[in-house]
């Protein structure tokens, strides 16, 4: 068969190169028609229309900020809200000389210099003829007094605006959070044309949390506005879809109780609902009023509270990281149960002091002369320490703190709400890989009895205790039960979720533990006794005393020598009714010395006004 | 007297532009281009006498260039292709490790002195490297050599697009693919490439296109979807030109130009400002006077001695044919916005300098046509 030989022969190709020439420049010719009559569509018939648009009357783009998502608590009352407000506003674009109106404006209403340099910082980046807030929240003389003069003022504006309320004013803050004035950094973590025209957005809590829940979808209008600015018409709008409600699990009512409840004292205490997580109030004390931030806060209201001995900015329930003290003492039986490294019955002579072998140094029982001999009940009842100190001394650190991890300690909850921390449950690696030492004894009898480097947050002491309380299934808190979008109107509740399970080896040996929290309560020996006089349910607990002050060897703590800001931490876990829970509290009140005395009436406050409705 | 005296003249000039191996056409159109580029840009600057002056100096620049590169005779061009290829490839992988970050977009390469572009050499530099491919081989192109092409061209074009940078990308892949149309690619192989092409589209808008270029996409078939973003600047160029009218508002005039509504009203939306001021008969003058160009560059082409001109010079003024489409399609919301300035008026050195080192090499085409032939 004969194959084809290509020879190149520069005529043919000329031709087809020639040819295809032509073909592109008639192609050309097409396309440029199809621009020309592009252009003819905008510019010749269209022209009426785009020349209204950009005439003396111009066209602007206004973002419709969306209304942010309300939130209510787990019966409905409105935790936070928006109110309108009135802004004062200023278009750069029609402003002559802005130094001179900024001046002049002055006269007619007060500004603060952080107004001001938000009022600059923000007009960097504004889209044209976007306007921009100078003062947030005038009052009824200032609008009064804008209002009349506003006409001496080019591209200044007077709009109403929402502005979020918070209608309880300090109740719940740490668990609601608060909104504030976007600043740049946030503004580049946020999608930037979502929140052109918003101002605020959480800083705090579920408000932070719940961010894009709450913020909803921006709106569009275009407007036709005059030389002036004053808007003609709309040409066209996109209304804004506002952002999610919030159920929240906390009731508001019970908040109410457990705030009132500390008192002058300082500290915090969760409250949880064993069977799912749900957390139904979340104090830390004292609290402030979130409404001061919305509209800017004064310099010297933040520097009182910022400056404040008793830290109120500060989340304590979350953030505040204690020794748990003898709180411990119910998961530590547990562990020496399961483990088999002690039995129910054996019993161990308590002297006041516990020695270890080769070492001088005497590790005290909190009670001088000691409890005689106690069995393991008698040693939760009545929080023996030395009981303690053997039992964690023979079980060893390792399993103490494997064990103590898989109810929750030295980790986070997951809870639904910015800035949480872990806690620390102390371990041999955990030393190593810190401080670059082995494990010594006397630091595993410090574990113990809840003290030395361990430490915990109270939502992660209760979520323990809820854990404790149901056999050791673990569900990650919840503040929002539920999210209702605004298009659906129906409510999607937020998924339980288990964060850990222990399983138990004997049934019998939890139940050994749960007799003895409620002998803490019930028994007349119990640290927590005074409380259960006249308590119309059975409640399970265990008392602590977390150490401020390090006591030397051989030296007494007497807490009336001590000042009050070095006396001991109460604490109180708790969970009721003690055979079918639904409420589990760890209450840690700062420097509050006693945990039976000062700590558990606390709690039964909190379950006194949840199990019975009474506040 | 008088008519010896201009013919003179004339002659004398011809000598001269001959001399400098120019085209004295193909000049007068880029010179009368230029002028009226610089009055626009006096204006869309609002009339900043800074920026036009730094314009003025590149254009000089270019047209340096301009002449260097036409008095390369176009063997060398057709030999150094391969080498300014490989340079080119090696320069864009550069910067891909080392290179700037300039708007976002990872597309400078600092050598000490200058910055510049590499992707910028590729536009010619692909061009040239497949026309010098083709230039030798029997055409029509077979398979073989189809297969080569492509894979010449589709190289510095993923490249350019991971920078991301999609309006050279594209500039530099239809640089590539008007040589092989050219050469005379069958047009079976071409549609079932754009067959092919189609189907894979989902694929490419997938994987290759970045967030912010599918955005552009839908931006431009729906422009109000997004009006506070890119929508924006496709809502306002739109108003701009559309309120130009038949005769435009005059040159300073405009008030969507002048009040800073155009969003990069120097740069890559300058036809906006020149369709606000000058109307729709400016923009028939404007588009005639591109095509005018566009034509010689392509009548060049068909008079030129050897393929490698033929199909160079061909594809040369092809692909400025896409910068002006693009630009202006884009500016006038028939296409998605992707970086493509209006050539040799929108206000940028690097693309004026390669777009007249493009018309240096089509006279360096001319002349070997003449002084060979």
């Amino acid at each position: 068969m004969l194959k084809r030989v290509h020879l190149k022969d520069d005529h043919l190709e000329y031709r087809l190169i020639r040819r295809r020439l032509v073909i592109a420049a008639v192609f050309i010719l097409v396309l440029m028609v199809t621009l020309l009559v592009r252009l003819f569509v905008l510019q010749v018939v269209d022209y009426e229309h785009f020349s209204t648009l950009a005439d003396s009357n111009r066209v602007r783009i206004i973002a419709l900020p969306p209304a942010r998502g309300l939130i209510f608590d787990r019966n409905g009352v409105v935790m936070a809200k928006n109110l309108p407000a009135y802004r004062l506003e200023i278009i750069r674009e029609q402003v002559d000389d802005i130094e001179d109106t900024l001046t002049r404006l002055k006269q007619y209403v007060d500004y603060s210099d952080q107004d001001l340099k938000r009022y600059r910082q923000s007009s960097k980046r504004r889209r044209p003829f976007e306007s921009i807030p100078l003062r947030l929240n005038l009052n009824d003389d200032e609008l009064a007094r804008l209002a009349v003069n506003l006409h001496k003022f080019n591209g200044v504006e007077i709009n109403a605006r929402l502005a979020r309320n918070y209608p309880l004013g300090s109740l719940g803050v740490h668990a609601l959070g608060y909104v504030s004035r976007i600043n740049l950094e946030e503004l580049s973590q946020v999608n930037e044309i979502n929140y052109a025209g918003t101002s605020h957005i959480g800083k705090l809590g579920v408000e932070k949390f719940y961010e894009d829940e709450l913020h909803g979808t921006v709106g569009v209008q275009q407007v036709e506005v005059n030389a002036k600015g004053r808007t003609l018409r709309v040409l066209s709008e996109k209304a804004p879809i506002p952002g999610s409600n919030l159920h929240l699990t906390i009731d508001s009512k019970l908040q109410m109780v457990a705030e009132k409840a500390f008192g002058d004292y300082n500290g915090s205490v969760v409250a949880i609902d064993p069977n799912n997580g749900e957390i139904l109030a979340l104090v830390s004390m004292p609290t402030f009023d979130p409404n001061l931030f919305v509209n800017g806060i004064s310099v010297k209201d933040y520097a009182s509270l910022r400056d404040s001995p008793d830290r109120p900015l500060f989340n304590r329930a979350l953030s505040g990281q204690y020794p748990p003290g003898s709180t411990v003492k119910p998961f530590y039986g547990l562990a020496g149960l399961e483990t088999g490294t002690v039995s129910k019955a054996q019993k161990l002579f308590c002297g006041g002091y516990y020695l270890l072998p080769d070492e001088e140094r005497k590790f005290r029982d909190w009670k001088k002369e000691g409890h005689g001999s106690v069995n393991l009940d008698d040693a939760i009842t009545q929080s023996c320490d030395i009981y303690f100190y053997d039992l964690s001394y023979r079980m060893g650190i390792d399993k103490i703190s494997t064990f103590m991890e898989q109810f929750g300690f030295g980790q986070k909850t997951g809870i639904d709400s910015p800035g949480e921390k872990g806690g620390l449950m102390p371990s041999r690696e955990w030393k190593l890989a810190t401080q670059s030492m082995p494990w010594f004894p006397g630091e595993t009898l410090n574990t113990g009895i809840g003290q030395g480097a361990f430490l915990v947050t109270s939502l992660q002491l209760t979520n323990s205790t809820a854990a404790l309380s149901q056999k050791g299934t673990r569900y990650r808190p919840r503040l929002v039960r539920a999210i209702e979008s605004p298009d659906s109107e129906q409510l999607r509740e937020t998924e339980i979720i288990e964060a850990g399970q222990y399983k138990l080896i004997k049934d019998s040996n939890w139940q050994h533990i749960l007799k003895s929290m409620k002998n803490v309560v019930h028994g007349v020996r119990g640290t927590a006794y005074p409380i259960s006089w006249g308590l119309k349910y059975t409640a399970a607990g265990k008392t602590g005393t977390a150490q401020v002050y390090g006591v030397a060897q051989d030296e007494e703590y007497d807490e009336e020598t001590v000042a009050e800001k070095l006396r001991d931490h109460a604490l109180f876990i708790s969970f009721a009714p003690a055979d079918e829970p639904r409420i589990a509290v760890a209450v840690i009140v700062e420097h509050g010395s006693h945990g039976g005395s000062v700590a558990a009436p606390i709690a039964r406050k909190i379950m006194d006004a949840y199990l019975l409705g009474q506040s | 007297m008088n008519q010896d005296f201009d013919n003179e003249t004339i002659s004398y000039t011809r000598r001269i532009l001959d001399g400098l191996r120019v085209d004295p056409v193909l000049l007068l159109l880029l010179g009368l281009l230029s002028v009226f580029g610089v009055m626009l840009l006096y204006s869309a600057s609002g009339s900043n006498i800074d920026l036009m002056m730094r314009q003025i100096t590149r254009l000089a620049m270019a047209l340096l260039f301009l002449v260097v590169v036409a008095n390369i005779p176009t063997r060398i061009l057709k030999k150094a292709a391969v080498w300014l290829y490989l340079a080119g490839i090696l320069l864009l992988l550069g910067v891909m490790f080392y290179g700037e970050v300039g708007k976002g977009a990872q597309r400078w390469l600092d050598l000490g002195i200058i910055r510049f572009q590499p992707s910028e050499i590729l536009k010619l530099a692909v061009p040239m490297m497949v026309a010098s491919y083709l230039a030798d081989r029997v055409l029509p192109v077979g398979w073989k050599e189809l297969i080569v092409s492509v894979i010449l061209v589709m190289i510095p074009v993923f490249l350019i697009t991971r920078q991301p940078d999609l309006g050279t990308a594209i500039l530099v892949g239809s640089a590539g693919f008007f040589v092989l149309f050219l050469a005379g690619v069958r047009w079976k192989i071409m549609l079932s490439l754009g067959f092919l092409f189609s189907l894979m589209a989902p694929l490419l808008w997938k994987f290759v296109l970045l967030d912010y270029q599918r955005g552009r996409i839908l931006t431009l078939l729906n422009p109000e979807s997004d009006p506070l973003g890119s929508g924006y600047h496709i809502i306002q160029s739109k108003i701009a030109i559309g309120s130009g009218g038949v005769y435009g508002k005059g040159w300073l005039n405009g008030t969507q130009s002048q009040l800073d509504f155009i969003p990069e009203r120097s740069t890559d939306f300058i036809f906006a400002v020149f369709g606000e001021e000058f109307g729709f008969f400016g923009s028939i003058l404007l588009i005639f006077l591109y095509l005018v160009i566009i034509y010689r560059g392509l009548y060049i082409a068909a008079h030129a001695r050897e393929n490698f001109g033929r199909l160079l010079a061909g594809a040369l003024s092809l692909t400025f044919f896409v910068y002006l489409f693009v630009n202006i399609g884009m500016v006038a919301g028939l296409l998605p916005v992707v970086g493509v300035p209006l050539p040799l008026i929108s206000y940028g050195g690097t693309s004026m300098v390669t777009l007249m080192m493009g018309f240096g090499l089509i006279m360096s085409i001319r002349s070997a046509k003449r002084y060979l032939g």
